[in-house]
């Protein structure tokens, strides 16, 4: 877009934007939130809905702010008349055939329809006597249901699949009131970033089977954090209620995912509500272990890494977060250490119509960060080290069933879990963590971008983040240093460490995250300092 | 030219090809006259309803695969436009303008004639027979020749319910 | 097929010189006729001479919308270097006209004649026309005619010997009425849905596949070769009104009337004589009550104001009105004018395209309300609530369909609010034919 900057008054608020910029997002700078439906910051824009019209002085009709530019000097009223009855009558339209469904409709508490109505429709319809257009509702496939009664055809969901999926696979069929989105008899809706429809559709015609009745909008908390699913690192919110997650959605940045996240990380929640967790600290009481307390099992692991000499292996999760990674690492500081993460691999998904976001190969979210830490993915070098090696340190480390029947073979293993791993049970400690849903903390994506996510949901029992357990070890042996409280400390701290995040802070990162200046060097070489 | 339709079709058992020999050669001499192929969509449509009397999905599909088009697509043109048909048809099929200027004219005793000489009772249902198929349309732009009817492709102007059974005659 | 009627005497007949000569459709006809001789002219002329004839002509676009045709086709770029379209709107189906046909079917060449000037003038190598669906026989006697053309040399890759490229593409619509609104045509041509486009762009920007694009009606550009042949000035001093209006246009007429069919008649051509003498007056025994001018899509007009209008653009809308495409439906007293409101209200349900919400629901509810009207189920607020949505239904779209429903409504309940008032009165027996 131009440099050039066009000022402009909306509802009485001037504005400076560049130029070709349109009413609509014009609009939002001056505080002012246009109604609309089609209208979408990702999609191409149809003028359709006909429900951004407003009044712009000299001009002989209400124009659709979605599509018209500013001009300088021009003069927009988003709340005069005119424009509100022009939504109004909008709305009454779209209810005429629109179904009374709240009460059993999946959309209610976070539904545009509803939201607009409350504000500028009328409070009773006009639309008497009247048969209401009906269609049953169509299965489209995965997990997206099609309920045509419900809709507004406003055809974000076509365009979406068109402009940004590059999958025609949605139509619009038939013409007039007979309208409905189609999708081809021999088709579903599987491409995997289709999911997204759902959250595009502005009232609850396309519906989420996975979510279906789950619960009340309402009744949600949300919380923001970044998909743990590859290294794409695509913002999300976490909606939980009871504290138990019950779905992912995506969260807006322009950077990275721009509205969207693929079917295979919106799927990906379920073990965040695992109940098999380790919930005391246990360490070793001759044959069995013995759960206790932290003040008893923090100075037994800072005395049992003091007195290791010899080879350590250190295995981590790729889920756990940049802070945990760094502490554990400086936990061991000045042994031998092989630090690995294991990270599964996936085909690559890309979404066409977004510069730079796919589905990645590497499914874990965190590689970047791990790599910054000190750890590497060569994770079948690290597992031929754990033969005959002094310690064994896991943390959160996901191993098939051959992988855990090795640790036999280690002196001793130290477990830092967040499941009961009954294969553990051989371990000189094993302690609860958090997962990331239950913990704030970092991750560095592909494009070295660091992003915060946040405490979605209470970590079980005593489980505390990885970060801390080491932290709290690692100042019995450092006296006189002090171990964070906090995980903005602790990801403060790791600059001493990590040079490329030196001086980085929490308030740096914001809830968009931030970018490093350059890729990491090998652990330990000297870095250029955060942009 | 009157158009054959319905013969010996019901649902689509496995979609036969209607892109072979003629047809395909009809298809390809289109391609030049556009710089798109999915500007030949609408002329490859009319293409399928003359060989094969309506637009099954197999022929969506195939047309869908020639032109580099999705199938979902080309039902969402196939749907927009009134005068493709998406489930076989009488043998002929007859349109009836209904729309004011012809009202004025008394296509409403057009259409009553048409239905009891054809036997088909109401209007878009298909005869007993198979013959024949009507349908009331909106204006087919011949109003000062009231009541205007297409039968198949054959415009018949001036269609008045004395005409109807001499005009059906030939159809049978 | 044949054609209503010989010439009345106060036609001014320029267009329709031919129609009912069979021997005219031929391309040795027309050229016996003096056919080509415009074209074989404009190829001589340069591009901007061509659109300054056009503009001191005054020719205006007789598809409905008016704008004037030189002025339209001057909006083409020059020199861009990107190859540019002209589209023929031959989708004729605005209810109450039917000239576009009569043009095709009797004089193709003429039509040919002027796309071809057309494209020399704005620059552009191909000339789709786009003929709706259901118009089987100019289809096939255009089919022939551009045939006859290209054999003849007439068209092609050297238009006339002239060097100059000019090739005409027919194109079949599949039934649309939506598809005669101009960008709604281009991307039925790129085989799309029929929907309108949002302007800007416009088409002379980026029109049909992106290129600039000019979209004339068939009339007009049939109109193009005799203005070349015999001058803007003679054109011009066609009209007998408002000088804005000239030239000849052909006025359907049908509804009751003794004779319809299609006129060709001066601009400012007094709308009494146009029904009363040239189309034969009402039936016997009966009066004249409404006459819906522009097609469907203008407000009514009632007996006064028919009588007093003179037939041009400014003429009919001094009398409460717009002369669109000419296309005359004539209502005697015999007619059911909510009747009538509600079938064009249900037309126009049937056509909307379904982009716009006030369009696709606002088409179907009035029809609906319209209908209970008819069946003497009528409540007394539904009149003041089809004025309220046919407001919102006007200014607010995309195109002008919901706009186009409106108006009858509009005007049927302010003009024929005693039929109206009858019917919520249940004092009339309802109606409702074919149901």
């Amino acid at each position: 877009m131009s440099a050039e900057l066009v000022n402009v008054t909306i509802d009485g608020v001037t504005v400076s934007v560049p130029k070709g910029t349109t009413i609509i997002e014009a609009a939002k700078q001056a505080g002012v939130l246009v109604p609309h439906y089609c209208y979408h910051p990702s999609l191409p824009s149809p003028a359709v809905c006909r429900m951004c019209l407003v009044e712009v002085e000299k001009a002989p009709k209400l124009m659709p702010a979605c599509v018209t530019t500013v001009a300088e000097g021009q003069v927009v009223k988003v709340m005069s008349q005119p424009a509100r009855k022009a939504r109004e009558s909008v709305l009454e339209f779209l209810l005429i055939n629109h179904p009374l469904d709240c009460p059993i409709c999946d959309q209610a508490g976070e539904c545009e329809l509803q939201d607009f109505v409350f504000q500028e429709g009328r409070a009773g319809t006009r639309y008497s006597d009247y048969a209401k257009r009906f269609n049953p509702v169509e299965d489209f496939g995965p997990d997206v249901l099609y309920v045509p009664n419900r809709c507004i055809l406003c055809t974000r969901c076509v365009r979406f699949m068109e402009d940004v999926a590059d999958t025609p696979v949605l139509n619009v069929s038939e013409r007039g009131d007979r309208a409905y989105i189609g999708i081809d008899p021999g088709q579903a809706l599987d491409h995997p970033w289709s999911g997204n429809v759902v959250d595009l559709c502005p009232v609850g015609s396309l519906i989420s089977k996975d979510f279906l009745h789950k619960a009340r909008a309402w009744d949600l908390d949300k919380t923001a954090s970044i998909c743990p699913g590859c290294t794409q690192g695509c913002n999300i919110m976490i909606d939980t209620r009871d504290d138990v997650v019950v779905r992912l959605r995506p969260r807006a940045n322009l950077d990275v995912n721009r509205h969207f996240i693929c079917d295979t990380g919106r799927a990906d929640y379920r073990w965040m509500n695992r109940g098999d967790r380790i919930e005391v600290p246990l360490v070793r009481d001759g044959s069995r272990l013995s759960p206790t307390d932290w003040d008893t099992a923090v100075p037994r692991l800072a005395a049992l890494i003091t007195g290791v000499t010899g080879r350590v292996v250190l295995l981590a999760s790729g889920r756990a977060s940049l802070e945990s990674l760094g502490w554990v690492r400086r936990l061991l500081d000045g042994k031998d250490v092989t630090a690995a993460i294991k990270v599964p691999q996936g085909p690559e998904a890309p979404l066409p119509g977004v510069p730079n976001l796919a589905l990645r190969k590497d499914r874990v979210p965190n590689l970047d960060g791990a790599r910054l830490a000190g750890y590497t993915a060569a994770w079948k070098d690290a597992m031929a080290r754990v033969e005959g090696a002094a310690l064994v340190m896991l943390l959160d480390a996901d191993l098939d069933d051959a992988e855990a029947a090795r640790l036999a073979s280690a002196e001793m293993v130290v477990g830092l879990s967040s499941v009961d791993d009954d294969r553990l049970k051989g371990a000189a400690m094993l302690l609860p963590v958090s997962t990331m849903a239950e913990e704030n903390g970092t991750y560095v994506n592909r494009d070295q971008r660091v992003q915060r996510f946040i405490e979605a949901k209470g970590a079980p029992g005593m489980a505390r983040p990885g970060w801390w357990i080491a932290a709290q070890a690692w100042a019995e042996n450092n006296p006189g240093q002090g171990a964070p409280m906090t995980a903005a400390e602790a990801f403060a701290r790791l600059g001493s460490a990590i040079p490329a995040l030196n001086g980085l802070t929490y308030g740096d990162l914001g809830l968009t995250g931030r970018v490093l200046d350059s890729a990491p060097a090998p652990a330990g070489a000297r870095q250029g300092a955060a942009r | 030219m009157s158009g054959g339709a319905g013969t010996g079709h019901g649902a689509e058992g496995e979609h036969q090809p209607v892109f072979v020999g003629g047809a395909r050669d009809k298809l390809e001499a289109l391609f030049p006259r556009f710089p798109t192929r999915q500007a030949c969509l609408l002329p490859a449509l009319w293409i399928v309803q003359e060989e094969r009397g309506w637009i099954s999905p197999g022929a969506m599909a195939e047309v869908a695969s020639l032109l580099g088009l999705t199938p979902a697509y080309v039902r969402g043109v196939v749907t927009f436009y009134t005068m493709y048909h998406t489930h076989p048809v009488g043998r002929h099929f007859i349109q009836v303008c209904t729309t004011s200027p012809c009202h004025l004219c008394g296509s409403d005793d057009v259409v009553k004639a048409l239905l009891k000489e054809t036997g088909c009772g109401e209007l878009g249902a298909t005869s007993p027979d198979g013959r024949f198929t009507v349908i009331e349309v909106e204006c087919l732009g011949a109003c000062g020749f009231a009541t205007p009817i297409l039968v198949d492709n054959d415009f018949i102007e001036s269609t008045s319910p004395e005409r109807v059974p001499g005009i059906l005659a030939g159809y049978r | 097929m044949g054609y209503p009627h010989p010439s009345h005497p106060k036609e001014t007949v320029v267009l329709s010189k031919y129609f009912g000569d069979a021997a005219a459709r031929t391309h040795q006809g027309w050229v016996e006729r003096g056919g080509y001789e415009g074209l074989k002219k404009a190829l001589g002329m340069t591009p901007e001479a061509i659109i300054e004839e056009l503009k001191a002509s005054g020719l205006r676009g007789r598809g409905g919308a008016g704008f004037p045709t030189g002025l339209k086709w001057s909006f083409m770029p020059k020199g861009d270097g990107k190859p540019h379209y002209l589209c023929c709107n031959a989708d004729e189906s605005e209810p109450g006209t039917f000239k576009d046909r009569e043009i095709m079917r009797w004089t193709p060449h003429a039509l040919i004649e002027g796309c071809a000037v057309a494209c020399h003038a704005i620059g552009a190598e191909t000339c789709y026309i786009y003929i709706r669906g259901e118009f089987t026989d100019p289809w096939a006697v255009m089919s022939t005619a551009v045939a006859e053309a290209y054999a003849a040399g007439t068209i092609g890759a050297n238009a006339m010997g002239s060097g100059t490229r000019i090739d005409i593409v027919l194109f079949r619509g599949a039934g649309a009425y939506i598809c005669g609104e101009e960008t709604a045509l281009m991307n039925s041509l790129e085989g799309k849905r029929g929907n309108p486009r949002i302007k800007p762009p416009f088409p002379a920007a980026a029109g049909l596949f992106g290129m600039p694009t000019t979209i004339n009606n068939v009339e007009t550009l049939a109109a193009v070769p005799h203005i070349l042949n015999r001058g803007a000035a003679w054109y011009k001093a066609l009209c007998l009104g408002n000088p804005k209006s000239t030239g000849t246009k052909l006025f359907s007429v049908c509804g009751h009337v003794m004779k319809p069919g299609n006129f060709e008649i001066t601009m400012g051509f007094p709308m009494k004589d146009l029904i009363y003498d040239l189309a034969g007056g009402m039936r016997p025994g009966r009066t004249l009550k409404a006459v819906i001018p522009g097609g469907s899509s203008v407000p009514i007009m009632n007996r006064q104001e028919a009588e007093a209008a003179l037939c041009d653009y400014e003429g009919i809308v001094e009398k409460g009105s717009m002369l669109g495409s000419a296309g005359f439906i004539v209502m005697d007293d015999s007619a059911d004018i909510v009747y009538e409101v509600y079938r064009l209200a249900k037309f126009y349900a049937h056509e909307s395209c379904a982009q716009c919400t006030q369009c696709r629901e606002g088409t179907a509810w009035t029809t609906k309300i319209l209908e209970r009207i008819l069946k003497g189920q009528g409540k007394p607020e539904d009149l003041a609530l089809l004025l309220e949505l046919s407001e919102q239904m006007t200014g607010k779209t995309i195109c002008v369909l919901s706009d186009s429903c409106a108006a009858p409504i509009v005007s049927g309940i302010q003009k024929f609010r005693s039929e109206f008032d009858a019917y919520l009165r249940r004092a009339k027996a309802p109606v409702l034919a074919g149901a």
